[in-house]
């Protein structure tokens, strides 16, 4: 293959419409062409295993979510829109889709506030950087249900911060992921609308996991600003923080939207975490979609009404990435 | 406004120091848990260290996790393989043979990173089962190289894009065709690529829960899904729950703390840059 141009006319040779410039090159050779087959060749069992574990199982879920296969034995009669009616209509799915706005909304603000402040304090030309950096990061180098074991011994209401709390003549211990309370506690449905108070104890766990993601981002982002933009910003005489609200933070804009899409997409799957520390929770306080698809599915035998989940969850995961992914391609392509 | 100045820094290192010590709050339980014994751990004692260190939690935990430990190398370590070598042959075709849609192709690559993976589940276990590869480990290596080809290509591609195009053009002109500029050019500049893909999945593989918790049983079960059986069985008591939560985390640990600046590249890459 390395001599392709004696090579004699190959049946599978892309034809001339595909684009041989390539850098500077502009010049029609037979080989560009056969080294460009080549290239798709190289792609095509990753294309073809993706094709079908992610393209065709989604498919094929979407499928399984309109049947009637809610019981041991498969049955793939056609059954509508009725696995996802019966699902939107349970305690526990409306009780998801509110804990899985607040979890995502708290978990991406808490990362964002922690992130950029570590980011901020790092990027003071200080000393042992690394070693502070190393000690944000390393969180994420740990598994989710590791986490979730951890932190449920730190905020078992019992013992852990609670006995700092006490020692610190706190009347009123907090009862953290045992907590059932929902503030502002609207009815809605059959559930109540709020926060769930029990979410903090996980939301304090993943915030802990994952701010340092956003502090790497963030870091790398203020890094590339220029001196120059950070300078002028000084001499101009902007005070600390109106430099940071009028300069860097909108230098940052772009970079905070990666943060936020990449945390979002890791918040919808959030399954691990919640699933080592709390469970669903008493009244379904901190169960999420893909903790409910589950057990829905695998412990409860109800596949298609599982399926009906999963797809929720896919389509709420489609809307924020798929625009991210077009966009910042198109970006790409144009620089 | 030098004493300003002073004070200033004085601010950022104590912010930065109780920062740090914050986190590292559940580093300390972590170790002063598992290094007690069972009959001094009590509620009221959390916080205190143990009067005598003991590695008898550590034996327990190892005693239940151990097998998990071998089938979590199995998996892990030839999965890391596989899905580091499809990367860079995949980054390689994407960033430096670009050809017509090969921008689509990226994107239909890229989607599969961030589906949440209940999404592919059911069909996933029904394929397994039918193929014979359900509750296996090469079933479970199976699902973790098809499901890395969207990072490990990301990462490879963008570390591509940053060989200038200059030494393709030099293969060419010499006479060079696609594999042996792979082989000759691309492969010998790979190194950095292959030590930030493998630490990512690897670290990805070995933390994964919801993969083999729905596709393996015991005795198959990696050593996050025994690990929560420990923690979620009531007999066991908090000491050599904290030991096995220590033992699971220790080999990506050791990766972070001898290669922490790849990861730090691995964590970069998969905020997708175009």
């Amino acid at each position: 293959m390395g001599n392709g141009t004696e090579l004699p006319h190959n049946p599978a040779e892309p034809a001339p419409w595909i684009s041989t410039k390539q850098g500077g090159a502009r010049v029609k050779r037979r080989r560009v062409s056969w080294d460009q087959f080549s290239a798709v060749a190289t792609l095509a069992p990753s294309l073809l295993l993706l094709g079908v574990f992610v393209y065709g199982f989604i498919a094929w879920t979407g499928y399984v979510s309109f049947t009637n296969w809610n019981s041991f034995i498969p049955t793939f009669s056609f059954a509508g829109w009725q696995n996802y009616i019966s699902v939107f209509n349970t305690f526990r799915f409306q009780s998801d889709l509110r804990n899985i706005v607040v979890f995502t909304v708290l978990f991406i603000l808490g990362c964002l506030v922690v992130g950029m402040a570590l980011a901020l304090l790092i990027d003071q030309r200080i000393r042992a950087e690394s070693l502070f950096r190393s000690i944000f990061i390393f969180p994420m180098a740990i598994s989710f249900v590791v986490t979730g074991v951890i932190w449920s011994w730190i905020l078992n209401p019992q013992t852990g911060v609670n006995l700092i709390l006490k020692a610190f003549g706190v009347k009123t211990l907090p009862t953290w992921f045992l907590s059932t309370t929902i503030v502002p506690n609207i009815t809605l449905g059959q559930i109540q609308i709020g926060i769930p108070l029990a979410l903090f104890a996980v939301l304090l766990a993943a915030v802990w996991q994952m701010s340092g993601f956003a502090m790497a981002v963030y870091l790398a982002g203020l890094r590339a600003i220029s001196e120059d933009i950070k300078e002028a910003a000084r001499i101009d005489g902007s005070g600390g923080w109106r430099m940071f609200w009028s300069i860097i933070l909108p230098q940052l804009r772009s970079t905070t939207t990666t943060i936020v899409i990449i945390l979002t997409a890791a918040s919808l799957k959030v399954f691990g975490l919640v699933y080592a520390m709390t469970g669903p929770g008493q009244e379904f306080v901190t169960d999420m979609p893909s903790l409910n698809m589950f057990q829905t599915t695998f412990q409860g035998d109800q596949f298609a009404q599982g399926a009906a989940i999963a797809i929720v969850i896919l389509l709420l995961m489609a809307i924020f990435i798929v625009p991210y992914l077009i966009s910042t391609l198109r970006q790409g392509r144009a620089s | 406004m030098l004493a300003l100045r002073r004070l200033n820094r004085a601010m950022v290192y104590g912010a930065l120091i109780i920062l740090a010590l914050l986190y590292l709050v559940p580093v300390y339980v972590v170790l002063v848990t598992s290094l007690k014994v069972n009959s001094a751990i009590s509620l009221s004692q959390m916080w205190n260290l143990p009067s005598s260190i003991s590695l008898s939690s550590v034996a327990a935990a190892w005693g239940q996790l151990g097998p998990n430990f071998l089938n979590s190398f199995e998996l892990a370590v030839p999965a890391t393989l596989v899905s580091a070598l499809l990367g860079s042959l995949n980054g390689y075709a994407l960033s430096k043979w670009r050809f017509r849609g090969s921008s689509v192709v990226f994107f239909l690559i890229l989607f599969g990173m961030f589906i949440p993976y209940q999404s592919v589940l059911i069909p996933l276990l029904r394929v397994l089962d039918t193929i014979g590869l359900y509750n296996t480990i090469v079933g479970l290596i199976l699902v973790h190289v098809v499901y890395g080809i969207p990072i490990t290509t990301l990462i490879f591609r963008n570390f591509y894009m940053a060989i200038p195009d200059e030494i393709i053009e030099s293969g060419k002109i010499d006479g060079t065709g696609y594999w042996g500029i792979f082989r000759h050019i691309i492969l010998p500049l790979s190194i950095p690529g292959f030590v930030v893909a493998a630490i990512w999945q690897f670290t990805q593989v070995w933390n994964n829960f919801l993969f083999a918790v729905a596709l393996t049983n015991p005795p198959n079960q990696p050593v996050t899904v025994a690990l929560v059986n420990i923690a979620g069985s009531q007999t066991v008591q908090w000491n050599v729950q904290m030991a096995s939560a220590l033992l699971v985390s220790i080999p990506t640990l050791i990766v972070y703390i001898l290669l922490g600046k790849y990861f730090v590249r691995g964590l970069l890459a998969g905020s997708v840059k175009g």
